[in-house]
């Protein structure tokens, strides 16, 4: 018989970080980073996250509920399950974000993935950390009252580099 | 793959530790394994491992954190307090269970 084997689940005093730019507003685009930002709270790495630009949609109250999915210039853009690539010029036609919006919003929640802000709520439980982008606030002429509760405050460029020390980073 | 003796129980594990064979568990197993990465088991605990262990038997894998909170019923800040730093991961491990596939 094999001596025993218990799994190595890592120091408890790990020092890893992992700072997050999310700087995108689409629907497909905010999900890469709160699945990261989710997989490395879930293995016990202090995580950090910025909005920027587009990504302020993400935590601004009045629009977090309403991201939307694209195609018109994504030409990885194929039917569901298929390989068939759905032609550029039907993208603009009205209607299509809506529908792709929909579609997006249903394969995600088909896989037990919550909606954006419920995710955020999630990884705040995690003991996330959000952090909002000066510029894009003074931009949107927008303040702490108009975004979520558990944005931590509104902060410079400069102060996210700062208290990142360390880090490794991922910008999206 | 290793076999090795947890509780007074030979016991098969893959290399990294966690039981492949989901009938050798029981709950003594379950305290000893908890013990082996500084667990102490209480109720709020064992609400946990059995959900897993339930969920897996009608399911077919292991509940990520996100189905313990939204399934389960324990929030997920409640799975960091109880099983800190990597819940999901220690988590499966005390049930006996392979570590979760899902990403969320």
């Amino acid at each position: 018989m094999t001596p025993s084997i218990v799994p190595n689940f890592g120091s408890e005093n790990s020092d890893r970080k992992l700072a997050i730019i999310c700087s995108k507003g689409n629907l497909d685009m905010a999900y890469p980073g709160l699945i990261l930002a989710n997989a490395a709270l879930g293995e016990g790495v202090e995580t950090m996250i910025f909005f920027t630009f587009w990504g302020f949609d993400m935590i601004t109250k009045s629009r977090m509920n309403d991201l939307q999915f694209s195609p018109a210039g994504n030409t990885a853009m194929h039917l569901p399950g298929h390989d068939m690539h759905i032609p550029q010029s039907v993208m603009p036609v009205p209607g299509m974000t809506a529908m792709a919006t929909h579609m997006l919003k249903k394969q995600i929640a088909a896989l037990d993935v919550p909606e954006v802000p419920d995710f955020l709520d999630q990884i705040v439980a995690a003991g996330g950390h959000l952090w909002a982008c000066r510029m894009s606030a003074d931009m949107n002429n927008l303040t702490m009252k108009e975004l979520r509760d558990d944005v931590e405050g509104i902060i410079s460029a400069s102060d996210f580099i700062e208290m990142t020390d360390g880090a490794q980073l991922l910008f999206i | 793959m290793p076999v090795i003796e947890i509780a007074g129980k030979p016991v098969n594990v893959n290399e990294e530790g966690f039981l492949t064979s989901y009938d050798e568990w029981n709950e003594e197993i379950a305290r000893e394994l908890a013990k082996q990465i500084e667990i102490e088991m209480t109720d709020e605990h064992w609400k946990i491992i059995k959900f897993l262990r339930d969920d897996f038997k009608t399911q077919g894998e292991t509940a990520t954190s996100r189905r313990v909170q939204t399934v389960g019923g324990v929030p997920v800040k409640e799975q960091f307090v109880l099983f800190p730093k990597k819940p999901a991961k220690k988590m499966a491990y005390i049930a006996g269970l392979p570590k979760p596939k899902g990403c969320v």
